[in-house]
């Protein structure tokens, strides 16, 4: 029974391993996705174009523009006559900010003590507008401290800021934990649900059922391998956020993994739930790519936050199993905390597993009834 | 010509018979549209403020008024343990911690400067930094309320004052929904096209067909036209489909002109599939096909400034956003669509796109073999 077993494993690992091409996406793809998100990708924003109107065009302005060019949230593109060439600035897309300062702002400062600078962003992106903003209004408070020498206003709040888990703002905090749960969901349930109605296509499944060992054992042979690969993932993401992101593994490495270890079950059993309801390799694809790998990307909350999202949607997220994941990683690794404060979401992956284990375990008998 | 008129022929049948195809082609982007402008909302509200209150002055109450008044923060908890605040951000239920210390209110009238403590969680960095930016301001707008009650202010600025007036142009109602939807049709039109191809070919060879064709007088270019402007037609369908589904839902007028973004997808489209051609000539089952395409995919989007700056990537990875079709579509399409640009402006994106087109697909045709 159990040479049989190892023997149906064998086979399918012969098969993985025999097509280098996928087998070398399977590891590039979360080599690829850490080097993006670590390196490439940055929610920070910073070197952002912008154009200067300089109307006043003396000392006190210039002072200002300098302050505002070696800033490194802003780059300065281009110096605008008047503050009517604006419009074409943005529409050739080069710049996001126009700043106009006003022919009377250096005499003014002098003489009322009150100067004002106007500032048009492009805020076809909200966010990027109002970060940009809010970096413009720190330099002219900067700006101003300097002109009053270090003098003080009076009745000051002063805020210290701190900023928990990760004081660099590094993205890969967030996105890492998210990548984790983005390569396993794709390795296990993508690539067992394949693997399995392949053989369906192809019409081989027959040849495997009328073989000694019991049905359902041959689908848990299949997905084996799966579980095999995605150890090693786990492996070589972790591996690299640690010694090439520098991130800190805070929490247990064992719970880390095992929990991970869960995750990947709940996905490989989700695999096999999906190959027992479908007939064509190209139906698979779509319903774990469409129906499972958006959803993944969409509402576990990696990508996009899900207190904004309404109500449907929120329901809908807690029905994703890597939402649960991506907050036990982030939790586990980041925060360091122990299995104390994740138990509950750990049981919802655990009870999630055991829902898509039984499901596919009737839908495979049920199927071969009808045969 | 005649051949190619045949080989058309059956493309177009191939396609209108298989309801998964067309069910992916046309059903999958109007859900896609409708639910992931809804889900990608970065907007900063809801944010969870937990309040560690040592003092219990009037002024740390007023504080808690002011912040929790304005819709950005919710007041999660309020306690005088910061344990207690430190573990409701351990369980994820509140972003921000705010820690007012004893003597408060004290310290600020006699002293005239007091501290007051900030905790973000900055596992999400962009939203820990914009969070902590809104409170900053809700702070010295209440700090500035506090002097005009404490000094008399004469009637020019007793030191110099630098005030800053902004405005927001082309999305004066700073909707999230604007920026993004524009963006990901880019994004479904360029799955739509690439998958779809990629996978019609490798079908052919999987199943065998692809031999039939190979031992026919067809030329190499008449086959790849066959494939081409079958998809090159519903691609331009999606295009209408989703400039439809953003007037209708979202009432997304494009400022600029809609010739102008059919013109870019009437070039973009060869560019899209003739990467998919590509993939097709690489692959030799459905199953690498689509694992290659969704790793071209995932990289193209992820670096072609749908969600994050371009701007503010690192000097290398803006090079490679260079080599990037969907960069340049994902651009034009906002410029087009939320700032009204002109043929002027996006020329120069228009040139590059050509570009691309030529070489893919001069590249898919010649490696393209009809021996095996």
């Amino acid at each position: 029974m159990k040479e049989q077993f190892l023997a149906f494993v064998k086979k399918e690992w012969f098969h993985i391993w025999r097509d280098k091409k996928t087998l070398f996406i399977l590891f590039g793809l979360p080599i690829v996705q850490i080097l993006i998100f670590g390196f490439a990708l940055t929610n920070e924003i910073k070197n952002s174009r912008i154009a200067i109107v300089d109307q006043s065009k003396d000392e006190t302005s210039q002072r200002l523009i300098d302050r505002i060019a070696t800033s490194r949230y802003f780059d300065i593109e281009e110096f605008l006559k008047s503050g009517d060439e604006a419009d074409a600035a943005f529409k050739r897309g080069k710049v996001k900010l126009v700043i106009i300062i006003p022919e009377n702002f250096g005499s003014s400062l002098k003489h009322t003590n009150h100067g004002a600078i106007q500032v048009i962003a492009d805020a076809s992106d909200p966010n990027t507008a109002s970060t940009l903003t809010s970096y413009i209004q720190a330099i002219a408070g900067d700006f101003q401290m300097d002109l009053n020498q270090g003098k003080k206003l009076p009745y000051t709040i002063v805020p210290e800021i701190r900023m928990l888990y990760n004081p660099q703002l590094k993205g890969a905090y967030n996105f890492v934990p998210g990548v984790m749960a983005m390569v396993l969901m794709l390795i296990c349930t993508l690539m067992t649900s394949i693997a399995i109605v392949k053989e369906k296509e192809t019409g081989t499944m027959e040849v495997l059922l009328v073989s000694p060992l019991k049905p359902i054992l041959v689908i848990f042979a299949k997905s084996t391998p799966y579980l095999f690969l995605s150890l090693i993932n786990i492996a070589s993401i972790l591996l690299l956020s640690v010694f090439v992101l520098g991130l800190p593994i805070a929490g247990s490495l064992v719970l880390l993994i095992t929990l991970s270890l869960l995750f990947s079950i709940a996905s490989l059993s989700l695999g096999m739930l999906i190959s027992t309801i479908t007939d064509s390799q190209q139906t698979a694809m779509l319903i774990s790519l469409m129906g499972l790998f958006l959803p993944t990307l969409m509402l576990s909350g990696f990508m996009f936050p899900i207190e904004n999202m309404p109500m449907p949607l929120k329901f809908m997220s807690n029905l994703v199993p890597a939402k649960w994941y991506y907050f036990i990683v982030k939790s586990v690794m980041i925060k360091g905390v122990g299995l104390k404060i994740i138990w509950k979401e750990a049981l919802i992956l655990t009870f999630m597993t055991f829902a898509f284990l039984g499901l596919s375990i009737k839908n495979y008998k049920v199927r071969l009834a009808i045969k | 010509m005649r051949s190619l008129k045949f080989l058309l022929q059956k493309e177009f049948r191939q396609i209108f018979r298989n309801p998964a195809i067309l069910r992916m082609i046309f059903i999958m982007p109007v859900i896609q549209l409708i639910i992931l402008p809804l889900v990608a909302n970065y907007e900063i509200r809801n944010v969870n403020i937990h309040v560690v209150d040592h003092d219990h002055s009037m002024y740390s109450r007023e504080l808690i008024r002011k912040i929790t008044s304005g819709g950005t923060f919710q007041l999660q908890g309020y306690s005088s343990d910061y344990k207690e605040a430190l573990l409701d951000v351990e369980h994820d239920k509140s972003d921000l911690i705010l820690e007012i210390p004893h003597g408060f209110e004290k310290q600020l009238v006699r002293e005239s400067e007091a501290p007051i403590f900030l905790a973000v969680n900055a596992i999400n960095g962009a939203r820990a930094n914009l969070g902590a930016a809104y409170l900053n301001t809700i702070l010295r707008d209440y700090n500035q309320e506090i002097r005009t009650q404490w000094i008399q202010f004469p009637k020019f600025d007793e030191i110099p004052r630098v005030e800053v007036i902004s405005n927001n142009w082309y999305n004066t109602r700073q909707s999230y929904t604007l920026f993004m939807v524009p963006g990901i049709m880019v994004v479904l039109l360029t799955m739509v096209g690439s998958f779809l191809t990629a996978l019609n070919i490798v079908k052919e060879k999987e199943v065998g067909t692809i031999e039939q064709i190979n031992v026919t007088p067809i030329r190499k270019y008449h086959f790849i036209l066959g494939k081409l402007i079958p998809f090159w037609v519903l691609g331009l369908l999606v295009l209408t489909l989703g400039l439809l589904v953003g007037r209708v839902i979202y009432g997304i007028v494009p400022m600029g002109n809609i010739g102008l973004i059919y013109l870019f997808a009437a070039i973009y489209l060869p560019a899209i599939l003739g990467l998919g051609l590509l993939v097709s000539n690489i692959s030799q089952t459905q199953q690498q096909a689509m694992l290659l395409s969704f790793f071209l995919m995932m990289i193209f989007i992820l670096m072609g400034g749908l969600y994050t700056s371009i701007d503010s990537m690192p000097p290398w990875a803006q090079v490679v956003t260079w080599f990037n079709p969907v960069t340049y579509f994902i651009e034009v399409m906002r410029m087009v669509v939320i700032k009204g640009s002109g043929f002027n402006d996006i020329k120069g994106h228009l040139g590059i796109i050509a570009l691309f087109a030529v070489v893919l697909n001069g590249w898919a045709v010649v490696s393209y073999r009809k021996r095996s």
